[in-house]
């Protein structure tokens, strides 16, 4: 098929998303070719068929997926559409994986604009290319107004693990260290800062980045040393150490002087009467590694530039409660709890 | 961060920390109250009691506006936002107070009703000059540092000829509580629990001043230090309160100068006492009916006072007869004391409006301090 078959081309500048482009009709074919074969141009996709064949080697494989609702849909440091894949392959990569492929599905509120789809779909293409990931099967949808804000994307991921290894948060032990690769609640504070009920502003961007790069690298340094990784996206850092806490039966100490967060988010936080340790993060991860690799793990993340501020920030310890417990900067000692209700919706 | 790290360093912490420990005579008991949520919130989040010496003890007060609102009043929320006409503006952490028979803002929400979460009062505003054809319903409540915005708010709204705007007004004042908590039975006549001093809120005084605690200070001998919300103020607070007892005086000093004075912010007490007028009672989680401890709208802002414009009643609704929130507010008890406490009433399913703001003492305990209960 090709764009000789329509009466003309959309009109990116200033069109919009109407029902017929969900309809499975002309219109609907004209966007997918129009608009999202441009952005992601990838062999599987120039056939054209419902889904993609791809060829697999021995092995073991991973396979994850992700639905990105984020509000507003632009944001300094990306958009829904970079976050959309970077997401994923981060969630993939934190197996130790190497992500190949993504398929992606679009829920379209009728009325968005065809200039902001193409910017979104652009992004997404830019990042997946960026990754060396391929964007090989996709879906669109569209919904009358109201039904949903703008647009929601779920993309799944699918990846190779390297032979042998097999990374789970049970595996953490009394000793281990726990890492993070850099500042903490970037991604978190740079989306409220654009909310409209909130904007304020601040010079942070979102940490939004595919960090399967930095895994490759930290495991080829540490292999099974490195007994769990996680991305701590909704919830924060608090959220993820307390999710290995309570599947490894383990408790954490941390030091609260240890754990990087930037002043600007510091700033925001404390302005809007929210702890970095619960905001989101978008391209960061906290790695359980074995006492005696943590050095070598920790210089290993450092040479990445996505890793550049990556800390030593705790240890693993025995304790049934599993409390994650921070040691306050004056000496004292506080837990650091599960996130409780809904700090900050639709953050990603 | 300028002007918050300074106030968080660590060598002046400790310093002030060892001057307490030093001063602080073994042979006696230190039981202060910090009437403010902000300074329980602080206290637990920096782990502050870590640093006090046994006998230093910080007594949780009353001074969390969520907490101490009454199941009648999210009630009264409650029915309102089930009005078919009405949008109800609300701060996010109220959504999950308890009202009667489990009932919250937040079930309210789910089921359908319009209730807006907001981050500032002229978010209302905005909300009813956007939606003419909804009544529009500010829920306010806290004590006298969120009084003023409210003022404001109801100026700006009657400068803009709002027809479709109204508050749902549910402000209350500090130092009658501090009376109620002085004069409770709890206190004076089974002497369960003894104050020896307070420190008392900053953010409140820097509109009120320091003049309303005086009578305090001279009715009751009970020193009083206003302090602020950083880790070195709660120390300095507490040292300057040690001192005090050890002197046997009993004033009111003022810790946080840099923010508070003794008259107070003067333009804003003004526009508060032009639009607010005293109620003779108020109903408080944990103090009962207190008199003279909350505001209303004056008759000349009618039009703007929900309880009016909807025909509002209070109907009065007992709390979970388990829990102790009550004894907690006062200080008498503390969350471990309640049975409630980490069993049923978490933070996820708040019984007692205690456990609900991340300032009221049991959640502030349960979130930063339950490991104590174990290890």
């Amino acid at each position: 098929m090709t764009a000789m078959a329509y009466q003309s081309k959309l009109d990116i500048d200033n069109g919009c998303v109407d029902l017929s482009h969900g309809a499975g009709g002309r219109a609907m074919t004209q966007l997918i070719f129009g608009l999202f074969h441009e952005a992601f141009g990838n062999k599987w996709l120039a056939r054209g068929n419902d889904q993609s064949a791809f060829d697999v080697r021995a092995g073991r494989m991973v396979m994850t997926t992700d639905g990105y609702v984020v509000s507003p849909l632009f944001f300094s440091g990306g958009n829904i559409g970079s976050l959309a894949v970077h997401g994923t392959i981060n969630d993939v990569a934190m197996a130790g994986a190497r992500p190949l492929y993504l398929s992606a599905s679009f829920i379209i509120e009728e009325g968005l604009r065809f200039s902001d789809l193409k910017m979104i779909a652009d992004s997404m293409g830019e990042a997946a290319r960026t990754a060396g990931v391929y964007i090989i099967t996709g879906d669109t949808k569209v919904v009358e107004r109201g039904k949903a804000d703008g647009l929601f994307i779920s993309t799944t991921g699918i990846g190779i693990l390297p032979d042998g290894l097999d990374l789970s948060a049970d595996k953490a032990s009394v000793g281990d260290r726990v890492l993070v690769s850099g500042s903490l609640g970037d991604h978190g504070v740079a989306i409220m800062s654009k909310r409209q009920n909130l904007a304020f502003e601040t010079d942070i961007v979102s940490d939004s980045a595919a960090l399967h790069h930095l895994v490759a690298e930290i495991v080829a340094v540490g292999g099974g040393g490195i007994r769990a990784m996680r991305d701590p996206t909704r919830g924060g850092f608090a959220a993820t150490l307390n999710e290995i806490a309570h599947q490894s039966g383990l408790g954490f100490r941390l030091q609260e002087e240890a754990i990087p967060v930037k002043p600007g988010v510091a700033a925001a936080c404390e302005l809007l009467g929210l702890d970095p340790l619960y905001v989101a993060n978008e391209g960061k991860l906290v790695a359980i590694v074995a006492p005696e690799m943590a050095n070598a793990v920790l210089a290993a993340m450092k040479a990445n530039p996505l890793g550049r501020d990556a800390a030593d920030v705790g240890e693993a310890v025995a304790d049934d409660h599993r409390f994650v417990l921070l040691s306050t900067r004056f000496g004292g000692s506080r837990i650091v709890d599960w996130l409780s209700g809904e700090q900050l919706p639709r953050i990603c | 961060m300028k002007y918050a790290d300074e106030f968080r360093d660590k060598t002046i912490a400790q310093g002030l920390a060892r001057a307490i420990g030093a001063e602080a005579s073994p042979q006696r008991l230190y039981r202060f109250m910090e009437f403010c949520g902000g300074h329980t919130h602080a206290i637990s989040r920096y782990a502050l009691e870590d640093m006090l010496p046994v006998n230093v003890r910080m007594v949780h007060g009353p001074g969390c506006p969520v907490c101490v609102l009454p199941a009648s009043r999210i009630d009264m929320g409650i029915k309102l936002a089930d009005r078919p006409e009405v949008t109800l503006c609300v701060y996010g952490d109220l959504m999950r107070v308890p009202g009667a028979q489990g009932q919250s803002l937040l079930r309210a929400k789910t089921r359908g009703t319009d209730i807006r979460m907001i981050y500032s009062t002229l978010d209302a505003v905005r909300i009813a000059e956007q939606a003419k054809d909804r009544e529009v319903v500010f829920f306010a409540i806290g004590f006298e540092t969120t009084t003023p915005p409210t003022a404001v708010t109801l100026r700006l709204a009657e400068k803009k000829q709002l027809k479709n705007f109204s508050v749902f007004c549910n402000h209350v004042l500090t130092p009658s509580a501090i009376l109620s908590i002085l004069g409770g039975a709890d206190i004076r006549n089974i002497g369960r629990v003894e104050i020896d001093g307070f420190v008392g809120p900053g953010h409140v005084s820097t509109i009120i001043g320091t003049e309303p605690y005086d009578f305090v200070a001279e009715e009751f001998g009970k020193p009083v230090v206003i302090a602020g919300f950083e880790p070195l103020d709660m120390l300095q607070a507490i040292l300057m309160l040690v001192r005090q007892v050890n002197e046997g005086r009993y004033e009111v000093e003022n810790q946080y100068s840099r923010a508070v004075t003794r008259e107070g912010n003067s333009r804003a007490k003004k526009e508060v006492s032009d639009i607010f007028e005293l109620r003779d009672q108020f109903e408080w989680r944990g103090l009962g009916l207190v008199p003279y401890s909350g505001l209303k709208l004056k008759l000349a802002y009618a039009q703007f006072d929900a309880e009016v414009r909807f025909a509002m009643h209070e109907v009065r609704v007992a709390d979970n007869p388990g829990c102790e929130c009550g004894a907690i507010l006062r200080g008498v008890k503390k969350p471990v004391d309640c049975k409630l406490f980490g069993t049923i009433c978490r933070p996820e399913t708040p019984m007692g409006s205690c456990m609900v703001s991340a300032e009221g003492a049991c959640a502030a305990h349960w979130t930063y301090g339950r490991f104590r209960d174990h290890h």
